[in-house]
């Protein structure tokens, strides 16, 4: 009984120490004083002060979300197209080569972000690129590339393997093959491996920060950054972060309620950094 | 093509995986209409001959023939190698089912057709018919996945057949299914078949399947066509002792032919109907174990016998008999004979099948070292001297069956191997044992191995007999 009782408080200790701070984000996004943690009454206005875009200084900060938005989508898109097509491949070699590859495509994953954003850097510098949205995108792209072969994978593990044969047997051309068997089998793969980039993307700083080159590109975390660094955070910041927060979240919860309901029990995918 | 009536025509086909050869100069020849059984263990390279008719493989030598309609209307005979599979006119139905999770019954079906162009009126008529035919009519727009194994499968037939292939290619497609499911699904299948008229070609390693369905069963092992006819032919004159071993009960029995119609075993001299043998050739002997008459007197008998077994099995009494001469024998009657009772026994000519010996003897090349040393399965073995042949010269070891001992643990052979096949021969075990080195040794022993056994493999000196290469290759 006892120990039940202290197993009980440890496991809420731990989540009011994980969630404190973003609820008392979220809390004090709904007051106008301009330092955390005074509370100046109700208000909206800060909420209201992102969408008329009138923060910010050089950069708007309208213009910032924009940029991370666009970034994120470029790059979640191309790297789901191009992290199923590789996971296809990978699936289909057999024994040391596809071990090896494996363990290739999971490098990027643990390797610090400092360290991808510097390599890339320096790749960028090397091959005369014009750094700017183009070399962010490719960098994002590379990045997130290998998480959706990790959820791509475990689809393609679950599949019968005659199902592509069966396909070119009833005269579908490979690529037809691919497009009317393989994609609606992988899909659901495919959507968590999307979501998964999209967020990597979203919230990334070091690779961003390295590769935008000094056009003055800002996207959220960098422009949170400079902004610190100015001195205090802009009050319109809680709102947003609160916002980000309530998608990522939202988005997460879509993820694992899709797992759940799929027939085959997978564990559900929890993004982890 | 001298018969116009073929279909698919297999010359000289060989692959091999890595060093492993699966299918070593397949050749045969499908007419049209005809319902083809490849038959044979797993492994035996029948899956793999099919994936290649199919065209998921391309065969390392050897040509496939296709009969194929051309633009004109005519049809001519090419080799469909380079052709991909999707343009290949057959189908397959896979042992798995393979029907795809995001479509329903009706979307799986026409799939092919749709492709096609096929107009929307005619898919609808034609998916229609072929769902009666497999009878799932009122499944239409269900889901697959809540299919039975047995209508999944009924689902993957349609699928294939609704395209009016020439050839149908069916890889185990009732393996899955549980045995009343199979018996049901066999007779449905050999049903379409006649309804149809299209060629089939069915994989299976079930002999009792194989008997049932087909019209003519192609035998394989070890990547060879072992023998190809009729089931009856099949049951009734197996070629070798696997055969004869594979399909359906038997008991294979060590024989010399005495002369023509004359065939020593079991310690008697039975009348038979083979010829051309030869005059005192070792033979094997097969005897199904319906064939052999069974009495409760001993006047009148060929030969006499102890029984020691008797079991029922629904129809027939299965029961082991100790004969005169010491063999055990299987017999299956209507009638039970008591445990431990004398009866008769009676052989008639036509019920024996004689066989020749693949080998009378264990031939395997070496390399001699010196005097009374030579090297072969991989390992260096003592030998009776040599005479007459040079060091390094490769030459043939022979071994006589008996003389090969089996060790429990391989340390304790010279060389090491696998129980590769093992086949009762009434007194004793006649083993196949494939060693480190790839090679294949025969072995009989009274003792008792599980095929998969890993054994030592012991050859005293004096039992091995070195004679020159040339001499024995003939």
């Amino acid at each position: 009984m006892m120990k039940k009782l202290l197993a009980k408080t440890y496991i809420w200790i731990l989540l009011v120490l994980l969630y404190v701070p973003i609820i008392f984000i979220g809390v004090f996004s709904f007051t106008e004083a301009k330092t955390l943690g005074n509370w100046t009454g109700f208000s909206m206005e800060l909420y209201k002060n992102i969408f008329s875009g009138s923060v910010g200084g050089g950069t708007s900060l309208m213009a910032a979300i924009k940029n991370t938005l666009v970034i994120a989508v470029i790059a979640a898109a191309v790297s789901t197209i191009l992290g199923t097509v590789s996971a296809i491949g990978i699936f289909n070699m057999r024994g040391r080569k596809k071990n090896t590859i494996q363990f290739l495509n999971n490098i990027p994953m643990i390797n610090p972000d400092v360290i991808t954003g510097v390599s890339l850097f320096l790749l960028f510098v090397f091959l005369h690129f014009s750094q700017g949205y183009l070399t962010v995108i490719l960098a994002h792209i590379t990045f997130c590339t290998p998480y959706v072969v990790l959820s791509v994978m475990p689809k393609l593990g679950q599949m019968n393997p005659n199902i592509y044969e069966a396909a070119l047997d009833l005269g579908a051309t490979p690529a037809q093959a691919l497009r009317k068997v393989l994609v609606p089998q992988l899909r659901p793969g495919m959507v968590s491996g999307f979501i998964l980039a999209f967020t990597m993307s979203l919230d990334d700083f070091a690779v961003t920060f390295f590769t935008r080159g000094t056009i003055g590109l800002e996207t959220l975390s960098t422009y949170i950054y400079a902004d610190a660094r100015k001195g205090g955070l802009t009050p319109e910041l809680r709102p947003l972060m609160t916002l980000i927060f309530t998608i990522i979240l939202i988005l997460l919860i879509v993820m694992n309620v899709r797992q759940g309901r799929s027939k085959d029990g997978q564990k559900p995918i929890i993004p982890v950094k | 093509m001298s018969d116009n009536n073929i279909i698919i025509d297999i010359e000289h086909l060989s692959k091999s995986f890595g060093d492993h050869q699966v299918l070593k100069d397949i050749s045969l020849y499908i007419r049209k209409g005809e319902f083809v059984t490849l038959l044979g263990p797993s492994g035996c390279g029948k899956t793999t001959l099919l994936r290649m008719i199919a065209g998921f493989l391309q065969p390392d030598e050897g040509k496939i023939m296709m009969e194929w309609d051309s633009k004109g209307g005519k049809s001519e005979f090419l080799d469909v190698a380079k052709i991909p599979p999707h343009e290949r006119p057959l189908n397959t139905v896979f042992q798995r089912y393979a029907l795809f999770p995001h479509l329903d019954v009706y979307d799986n079906i026409a799939f092919g057709l749709k492709l096609k162009g096929v107009p929307k009126d005619e898919i609808d008529v034609r998916v229609r018919k072929v769902l009666k035919l497999v009878s799932m009519s009122d499944y239409e727009d269900r889901d697959v996945n809540s299919l039975s194994g047995g209508q999944q499968q009924r689902v993957a037939i349609a699928r294939s057949i609704v395209n009016r292939p020439k050839v149908l290619l069916l890889d185990e497609p009732l393996a899955a299914l549980d045995l009343k499911m199979r018996q049901d699904m066999q007779i449905e299948l050999k049903e379409m078949h006649q309804k149809l008229g299209i060629t089939f070609i069915y994989v299976t390693h079930d002999q009792a399947e194989a008997l049932t369905l087909s019209d003519t069963i192609v035998v394989m092992n070890e990547g060879r066509i072992q023998q190809i006819g009729t089931p009856i032919d099949i049951y009734n004159e197996p070629v070798n002792s696997f055969v004869a071993d594979f399909i359906g009960e038997s008991n294979i029995l060590n024989g010399t032919m005495i002369e023509d119609r004359k065939v020593r075993f079991l310690g008697h001299d039975f009348d038979c109907v083979d010829e051309g043998f030869g005059e005192n050739v070792p033979v094997d002997v097969v005897i199904r174990p319906e064939d052999i008459y069974i009495m409760n007197k001993t006047e009148g008998a060929q030969f006499t016998g102890t029984v020691k077994s008797c079991t029922f099995k629904g129809v027939h009494y299965e029961m082991y008999v100790n004969t005169d001469s010491g063999n055990e024998i299987q017999i299956q009657d209507y009638n039970a004979f008591e445990t431990g009772s004398t009866v008769g026994l009676i052989i008639r000519p036509d019920d024996i099948q004689v066989m020749r010996k693949e080998r009378v003897e264990n031939t395997v090349d070496c390399t001699v070292v010196d005097e009374t040393h030579i090297e072969m399965l991989g390992e260096e073995f003592e030998c009776k001297p040599v005479s007459g042949i040079a060091p390094g010269a490769p030459a043939k070891a022979h071994i006589s069956f008996s003389k090969i001992d089996l060790m429990d643990h391989e340390e304790e052979g010279t060389a090491s191997g696998e129980v590769w096949f093992i086949l009762y021969k009434g007194d004793h075990y006649h083993l196949t044992v494939k060693t480190e080195s790839g090679e294949f040794v025969y072995v009989d022993t009274q003792d008792i191995w599980d095929k998969g056994d890993l054994v030592g493999i012991r050859i005293l000196p004096e039992d091995i007999t070195v004679t020159e290469g040339d001499e024995q290759t003939k």
